[in-house]
């Protein structure tokens, strides 16, 4: 699984031995997508805690945050952690617009999972601007191997067809979320980072103007919550 | 008929000499019907253990509420209960209105069952299908040899969700509550899994639209031992089935917050609305999730006393403390923030409300029940900041508010700041506010104060035979528009375990509905229970609930009420949230808040403005 993850720095200690370099500290938007119960809680958990627990559904989105310190910048990741639930898809676009990553959840033992992780990169591509988000496609729950109804290589093959990143990860043992985490951040730096205004500089007091940014989906909230 | 209503008014529990439902001819008319949907759920096994309890004790069921009370409540005969104020005997007075108002709801339902002889036939054959069907088809799904280890004791492991319907353990819950569309689909169920339970909610619809056909509501069913209420909202069915002995009205009330609750997360617009395009539509898609939300209020509805007295129980500490909170709270604001909520242990510390929104419209008890349900059901709180749409639907039930939630003291997670707004983009704004409150109390060192508050104690009245009480005060002219609250000590030995919780709550809802009779509300009540003795008292300032040790006398009760009425005076300022700030979060205050609003993008999905 290891294998599949692009730029990966070998040594997680990395970001740790910029610390005491001033570096500038970059606002990265990451959003987690996804059937309810595939686990983006637990996976939002392990990013920002490092600790798994049994979680209730989450209602309407959970926001945390995470600094991610890589060799020449600090990201500050603000994630999204998206309700599964059915009832607050309409409401979702709220919360994915202008993300600089998405990662696509989905449960390797449920297959239907799958098929739903695909609707959401369906809509996510209605609004994709290219190079402005990174889409990652995450098989969550690696550690139910026995139950196991969508493969290694169905994942990466949808992945490559689609241009998505992919991973596979287990929040319940914490098998490579960590360094998910730090391959995204790499990627949200290089490719979005690069580009002009791409990601904001954080102050102790963020103020961002939301209402600026594109209306693509304000029809959306007519329909249910 | 005539004959129907009367075995109806006797299965009531005014006396039931034989069992009724055994010995009635097949099921030909609505009430029979009724017996029969009875059975089905509370097959043979229970019923009969029901009447043999029942037997042994005297028949005196409505002037007693726990079966442990009946025996002894019953020997002393109906004068356990006597009214301070009224003349006749109690008892037999409030037995009389009782029946009476129950043979008046029978009528209602007997004008449908002139056409009985056509539809009558439907109706049954619907039952008989039903009952087939659970037993046969619905258990087949489930391995036998399990099923029959599963009828004596679900284990402790299993969620009420996987409970065998079949089960008696399953049949002797107290408190049913099912919700189910007009299409028949089932929606929700307290206990065990709607897709086994969808014959039996089909039964329960097959009543409903049968005595709709003839232009009539179906309100209420009472067997022996179980009442069950039925309230049609919108293209909504909800029906509690209840051995708890409250009163219908009682009961209607909760099904009116699980409906409520249902709302707080959908809105009513949108389900009629999808309703009206699906009519066969499956909410428990949109609903999935929050099963467990609906689970707690209805056990806080069991175990809480606010959703009785539609009242709010704010944590009583120093008024000094309370405004220094509300000071905060005042001032963090951002435009579009309307309430700011301020709770600890699920208990409310204070609330600031924008000063437009006071003026339009206070909010109700209920609406803050349902937000302080919410927080407890869910302890994915815990994890971080949460942004979601929630509606308060005493307010406006077609609109959104979007709620900032958030645990100021992790990891304890005890205090917790509810921030609403009506902007949906408003996050980062309304979570710079919870910075600035976040500040200010640690300023203040208000989170240790907060800490160390607790509930009080009964014997800070000083009142030795008062074992506990609930004090609601009204709305006097000066505080109109405040959020309505009421007062109560902790509960306390002999009422610590949670049996013993629940017997004294059983107690207070019987002496309430005394209080709120439809047919015969009564100012004061002195009933003499088999362990303790009660007071209950409503005036035109407020509404009295007090527990006394059962030696007490009339005099004593009576002296020792007002020694609490003059404590509670005294300690007001503590008790209660009295002055609530209000903020304005208009930037100029020239212009009214529409004014203000104006320059947003989409503001029909504003649920504040369109309220406006």
């Amino acid at each position: 699984m290891g294998e599949k993850l692009p730029q990966v720095q070998g040594d997680p200690q990395l970001r740790r031995d910029t610390l005491s370099r001033p570096v500038r500290t970059l606002r990265a938007k990451m959003v987690l997508l996804g059937s309810s119960g595939v686990g983006k809680s637990s996976l939002a958990l392990r990013f920002c805690k490092d600790e798994f627990r049994n979680t209730s559904p989450t209602v309407g989105c959970a926001y945390l945050t995470q600094v991610m310190h890589l060799s020449d910048v600090t990201l500050r990741f603000e994630i999204w952690d998206t309700a599964g639930e059915e009832k607050y898809h309409s409401v979702t676009p709220l919360y994915y617009r202008g993300a600089h990553a998405a990662l696509l959840v989905y449960d390797v033992s449920k297959r239907d999972t799958f098929i739903r992780a695909q609707v959401w990169l369906r809509e996510l591509e209605k609004q994709y601007v290219a190079g402005s988000t990174v889409l990652w496609l995450v098989g969550n729950k690696g550690d139910l191997a026995q139950h196991r109804q969508v493969s290694v290589q169905e994942g990466q093959s949808l992945a490559n067809d689609r241009g998505l990143l992919f991973t596979e990860t287990s929040a319940l043992s914490g098998d490579q979320v960590d360094k998910l985490l730090l391959a995204v951040a790499h990627r949200v730096y290089e490719c979005v980072g690069a580009q002009q205004g791409g990601l904001s500089e954080w102050q102790e007091t963020p103020h961002v103007d939301l209402r600026r940014r594109n209306h693509l989906f304000a029809s959306c909230c007519k329909v249910g919550p | 008929m005539e004959r129907d209503n009367h075995q109806v008014g006797e299965t009531e529990g005014v006396k039931i000499c034989d069992p009724p439902c055994e010995s009635n001819p097949p099921a030909d008319t609505l009430a029979t019907s009724l017996s029969l949907l009875g059975n089905h759920m509370f097959p043979d096994p229970v019923e009969r253990n029901y009447r043999s309890t029942v037997k042994e004790e005297p028949e005196d069921s409505l002037s007693d509420i726990t079966a442990e009370e009946e025996s002894l409540d019953g020997d002393p005969h109906p004068h356990q209960v006597t009214k301070l104020e009224t003349e006749e005997t109690e008892s037999s007075g409030c037995q009389n209105n009782v029946s009476t108002q129950q043979l008046d709801i029978e009528n209602e339902d007997a004008a449908t069952d002139n056409d009985r002889s056509d539809s009558g036939e439907f109706v049954v054959t619907m039952l008989a299908k039903a009952k087939l069907e659970e037993q046969g088809i619905g258990v087949k799904g489930r391995s036998s040899p399990l099923l029959e280890a599963e009828t004596q004791e679900p284990p402790a492991f299993m969620s009420h969700r996987d409970e065998d319907v079949t089960a008696d353990s399953w049949r002797q819950h107290r408190k049913h509550v099912f919700v189910l569309s007009e299409a028949g689909k089932p929606i929700y169920s307290r206990y065990g899994s709607e897709e086994a339970l969808s014959s039996t909610m089909g039964v329960m619809m097959a009543l409903v639209s049968f005595v709709q056909s003839g232009d009539n509501i179906i309100r209420s069913i009472y067997s022996d031992g179980h009442t069950v209420v039925f309230l049609q909202k919108g293209p909504l069915v909800l029906v509690c089935v209840s051995s708890s002995r409250q009163t219908e009205q009682q009961l209607r009330g909760e099904l009116l917050y699980v409906y409520y609750q249902i709302i707080s997360m959908l809105t009513q617009a949108s389900i009629s609305r999808i309703f009206e395009h699906k009519k066969n539509y499956d909410l428990r898609r949109l609903l999935a999730g929050s099963e467990k939300i609906l689970d707690g209020l209805l056990n806080l509805v069991d175990s809480d006393p606010s959703f009785l007295l539609a009242a709010v129980h704010c944590l009583p500490i120093a008024s000094s403390l309370r405004d220094a909170l509300s000071q905060i709270l005042q001032k963090a604001i951002t435009p579009n923030l309307v309430f700011s909520i301020l709770i600890a242990n699920n208990q409310l510390l204070t609330i600031v409300q924008e000063k437009t929104v006071i003026e339009d419209s206070r909010l109700e008890p209920a609406d803050v029940h349902l937000l302080l349900n919410l927080i407890g059901a869910s302890s994915a709180f815990q994890a971080g900041e949460i942004w979601t749409p929630i509606c308060l639907p005493l307010f406006n039930p077609d609109c959104y508010f979007y709620a900032y939630i958030s645990y100021l003291d992790p990891p304890e997670c005890t205090v917790c700041l509810l921030l609403l707004s009506t902007d949906k983009e408003a996050f980062y704004a309304v979570a710079e506010c919870k910075r600035k409150i976040e500040e200010a109390m640690m300023a203040q060192n208000s989170l240790s104060l907060i800490a160390k508050v607790q509930s009080y104690s009964v014997s800070q009245v000083g009142v030795s035979d008062l074992r506990h009480f609930m004090y609601k005060p009204f709305d006097v002219p000066d505080n109109y528009r405040q959020l309505t609250q009421f007062t109560s000590p902790e509960m306390e030995a002999p009422y610590s375990s949670e049996e013993e919780k629940m017997r004294l709550l059983d107690l207070y809802r019987y002496m309430h509905s005394r209080i709120h009779s439809s047919s015969r509300p009564l100012k004061l009540i002195y009933h003499v229970a088999e362990r303790e003795t009660l007071l209950a008292w409503v005036t035109s300032k407020f509404e009295l609930y007090t527990c006394f040790s059962p030696l007490v006398t009339k005099a004593c009760a009576i002296t020792a009420i007002t020694k609490l009425l003059r404590w509670i005076k005294k300690e007001e300022d503590r008790l209660f949230i009295r002055n609530p700030p209000k903020y304005s979060t208009t930037p100029n205050p020239s212009k009214s808040s529409r004014g203000g609003k104006s320059d947003q993008q989409d503001s029909t999905d504003n649920g504040f403005l369109s309220l406006l």
